[in-house]
């Protein structure tokens, strides 16, 4: 049976990328001895799919990846088991068993939120709290996207679901799915853009609040995090 | 959430923060409050090096066992960092706490290859100590060096406060214990340093003077102070199955060279080749228990996660329980899908059979180490293969499905002649026309690929080739010549590869293996002048070595094609390794009357490291 995994990821653990936690996580799951299922072939490995790879200096608290069991206690257990093994700043937050029809977690992921903090002395010289509202109630957010090949121009208005101000944060709520994924760093940019500005490198401390999928339909999404989606 | 040395936005620019954070699983975390002495341990090459180092796993896990002590680990910073950190002052630190290693106790580094000689300074500068040992204060760290190195530590010597020479599982506790002593009664370093000097193995170069003749060859090598020994046996564990073994060795996040459990099955080699330092060094031969050994692999497996298992140690083969170990392994692997990754063993039945269980057949390679390519040569070198052994391995092999070998020779041997170096064209062609002859047309897939591979042949201290001359790279080069040439002059040669060593980093090397105090100043020079990472091919920078020699006014032929005389005074001959100079002398004429000397288990040769009363001197006796 297949089952689904939130993790979070703090601390010193955001300099470590993407392939090296699966690693991390392939290595705990052999420590906590539950009892995965493996590939068959000359090399075996474990049948483990992750949602959405988070970028290095990024922290998160909806993290997840699904992995196959051949047998288990409960989904306590496996929390307890893989939560032993964990270093400082990774949590196993929670575990459940899949619906037999609910797709894998990359093929689920519809959204992300994101919340953005300034770093010391990187607050905005311009006044971004009264601006934010303004910049996301605007029809369309153009930005050129460098590609490796071209620059095209792209509105990501239609991909930006919610933005707001938090306390001294900014919230961003946007597309991740494989086709139109939004990177936070960009939306920001154009908000600089907007203000005339341009941020500075480094400016930004991105917390990955959840991830979602999308429960609705294309025209009318209904967003539910990744561990509570119903087959 | 533990702090960091390093901000954010310097990490986020380099490349692999990954080697500068820490907190890896089974890394050890103190309190500061709980312990008397931070020790920390450094390997003088990057993270992704140092972290699959077998010997600092093992002295990690002692040290940490002490209760009284923190050990953390340090390794040298990639240049993208160092030049971060020389710009904006930042001192090197430990991966655990992040402290400056500038406020540790200790400072050890293993010394594992001499082209590292350059990062130990970068590591002792960016943690802000005096290069120069003399030249530290009371409160800089001690900085003691271990490893095969320290062998002949004289070319680094002044740059250390201690070496200890021999296995670190010995003397350290003692070591510490002589230096809390020494703290809480106020006692300065050098008071410090003269206690230590006491201890077995600990070697202080300060208390030694030097004297040399006038054609440079030393006169006098001599204690300057009361008390300080004349000689310094080597540590050595005699019991490798009681002592300190690393259960719960740290699990990297990032992909390291040695990515998987290290069993070291035995330490030592009973086969006395002749140009093999680690051969003579590591004497006598002492196995670990196979049933402890077991348990470990089972343990080491469960606490690190890690889906490969290797063994480690020279020629494994002669491990007198390979066979038991083996089986147990593939049966425990195969129950929990872990990969074996086997060391290069004899080809033979029981080889081949192991390897076509867990590799890959199509896919792997037969691995021979002839070393030399005439059977006159090998006698010269003591290197007991014969071209019958390995063809008929070869043939066994081809059988079995391999269609790789791998081939892996020496030029410069001492007595080498141009027939010894076409032989290594003929042997691997042999090979060759053995699979032709061996597979039918019709079950080959393809051509037998053989990889001929040729390095350049230093001479290190400690050998019955420490007398030797070393060629020059005119020469090498000239060999690898010839070589390349009487390869291509095959009738099989299309199924021949051959790879040669660069040549200039194998004088370097032949410098600093032979080295003496006066090489010491060019290290430094050298390394003023920006080298670091000279053991990676592609920083390592000939020219500014060779400049720096000149303008010390050292001169390289005096270490690397000068012949010694037997009565010569070496640099490391007041360290005592175990094996005697006269047995030394022994094997070095033998060698030249191309005499072949049986090993260890078929005869003993008196090489003197009986005298440390066990391993496979005392084997079947009790």
């Amino acid at each position: 049976m297949k089952v689904r995994i939130k993790f979070s990821k703090h601390g010193v653990m955001k300099f470590i990328g993407h392939l090296d936690i699966m690693r991390y996580f392939q290595k705990a799951i052999r420590r906590s001895d539950i009892d995965i299922a493996y590939s068959t072939g000359y090399s075996p490995h474990q049948i483990m799919s992750f949602a959405m790879p988070l970028g290095v200096g990024l922290e998160s608290d909806g993290e997840y990846f699904d992995v196959e069991m051949n047998s288990m206690v409960s989904c306590e257990d496996i929390q307890e088991r893989l939560e032993a093994q964990m270093v400082p700043g990774m949590h196993i937050l929670h575990v459940r068993v899949l619906p037999d029809n609910v797709g894998n977690a990359m093929a689920s992921v519809a959204a992300a939120r994101y919340r953005i903090q300034f770093r010391d002395n990187c607050e905005p010289c311009f006044d971004w709290k009264s601006q934010l509202a303004s910049f996301y109630q605007k029809e369309s957010i153009l930005v050129i996207k460098q590609t490796k090949k071209s620059e095209k121009e792209l509105d990501l208005k239609p991909g930006i679901y919610e933005m707001y101000l938090d306390n001294e944060s900014i919230v961003l709520m946007v597309d991740a799915s494989s086709a139109g994924n939004i990177k936070p760093g960009l939306v920001m940019d154009a908000f600089y853009k907007e203000n005339g500005q341009e941020p500075p490198e480094f400016a930004f401390e991105i917390t990955r609040m959840e991830t979602y999928a999308n429960a609705g339909t294309t025209e009318e999404p209904y967003f539910v995090p990744l561990d509570e989606i119903e087959g | 959430m533990s702090k960091l040395a390093l901000s954010d936005e310097i990490l986020l620019k380099i490349e692999k923060p990954a080697r500068y954070i820490g907190n890896e699983v089974n890394s050890v975390v103190k309190d500061l409050e709980d312990i008397e002495v931070r020790f920390a341990m450094c390997f003088p090459d990057v993270y992704e090096i140092g972290m699959s180092h077998l010997g600092i796993q093992i002295l990690y896990d002692m040290f940490n066992q002490f209760a009284d002590v923190w050990c953390e680990r340090v390794y040298s910073p990639w240049i993208d960092l160092d030049a971060i950190m020389r710009e904006k002052h930042i001192p090197l630190f430990a991966l655990e706490s992040q402290d400056p290693i500038k406020q540790f106790d200790f400072l050890g580094i293993t010394i594992q290859y001499e082209m590292c000689y350059t990062n130990i300074l970068q590591i002792l500068d960016l943690s802000q100590i005096p290069l120069i040992a003399t030249e530290r204060a009371e409160d800089d760290p001690i900085v003691i060096g271990g490893g095969p190195c320290s062998y002949n530590p004289e070319p680094i010597a002044d740059f250390f406060d201690i070496f200890y020479i021999g296995e670190g599982e010995t003397s350290y506790r003692e070591l510490l214990d002589v230096y809390k002593e020494c703290k809480k009664l106020g006692k300065s370093r050098a008071e410090f340093l003269q206690k230590a000097a006491a201890i077995s193995g600990m070697y202080v170069p300060q208390f030694y003077d030097v004297t040399y003749k006038e054609d440079g060859t030393i006169l006098r090598f001599e204690p300057n102070m009361e008390g300080i020994p004349k000689t310094i046996l080597k540590n050595i564990v005699m019991d490798v199955t009681d002592t300190y073994y690393p259960m719960k060795p740290i699990v990297p996040y990032i992909k390291v060279t040695q990515d998987r459990v290290v069993l070291e099955i035995q330490r030592g080699c009973i086969r006395g080749c002749r140009f093999c330092q680690a051969g003579q060094l590591y004497r006598p031969v002492r196995e670990r228990d196979v049933e402890k050994l077991k348990q470990y692999s089972i343990e080491m497996l469960q606490n690190t996660g890690h889906e490969e298992i290797s063994l480690s140690s020279l020629s494994s083969s002669d491990y007198s329980q390979l066979e038991e170990l083996v089986n147990f392994l593939m049966v425990e692997c195969e129950k929990k899908k872990i990969n074996i990754s086997l060391p290069s063993l004899r080809i033979d039945a029981f080889s081949l059979d192991v390897m076509s269980k867990v590799q890959d057949v199509k896919k792997s390679s037969l691995t021979f180490a002839p070393e030399a390519g005439s059977q006159r040569l090998r006698d010269v070198i003591n290197k007991g293969l014969t071209e019958e052994v390995i063809l008929n391995g070869a043939i066994e092999a081809f059988k079995g499905g391999w269609s790789r070998v791998k081939l892996y020779f020496m030029l410069g041997l001492p007595t080498e002649t141009e027939e010894d170096i076409k032989g290594i064209g003929e042997l691997a062609n042999k090979i060759a026309a053995a699979f032709y002859e061996t597979v039918p047309k019709e079950e080959r897939k393809g051509k037998v690929q053989i990889v001929a591979s040729t390095s350049f042949f230093i001479p290190k201290p400690f050998t019955p080739f420490q007398w030797a001359a070393m060629n020059t790279k005119e020469e090498f080069l000239d060999k690898a010549y010839i070589t390349k040439n009487s390869i291509m002059a095959q009738l099989n040669q299309k199924s021949i590869k051959y790879n040669w060593h660069e040549a200039d980093v194998s004088v370097l090397e032949g410098i600093l293996a032979r080295g003496d105090r006066k090489v010491a100043k060019v290290i430094k020079r050298v390394y003023e002048k920006g080298c670091i990472y000279d053991a990676w091919g592609e920083m390592f920078k000939n020219d500014i070595w060779l400049s720096s020699f000149a303008e010390c006014g050292v001169s390289i032929p005096f270490y690397t094609t000068r012949e010694r005389a037997l009565d010569e005074v070496f640099p490391w001959d007041f360290i005592d390794c175990g094996v005697t100079k006269d047995f030394l002398i022994r094997e070095w004429k033998n060698a030249v009357n191309e005499s072949v000397t049986p090993n260890c288990r078929m005869q003993c040769q008196g090489c003197g490291a009986k005298r440390f009363e066990g391993g496979v001197c005392y084997e079947g006796q009790n």
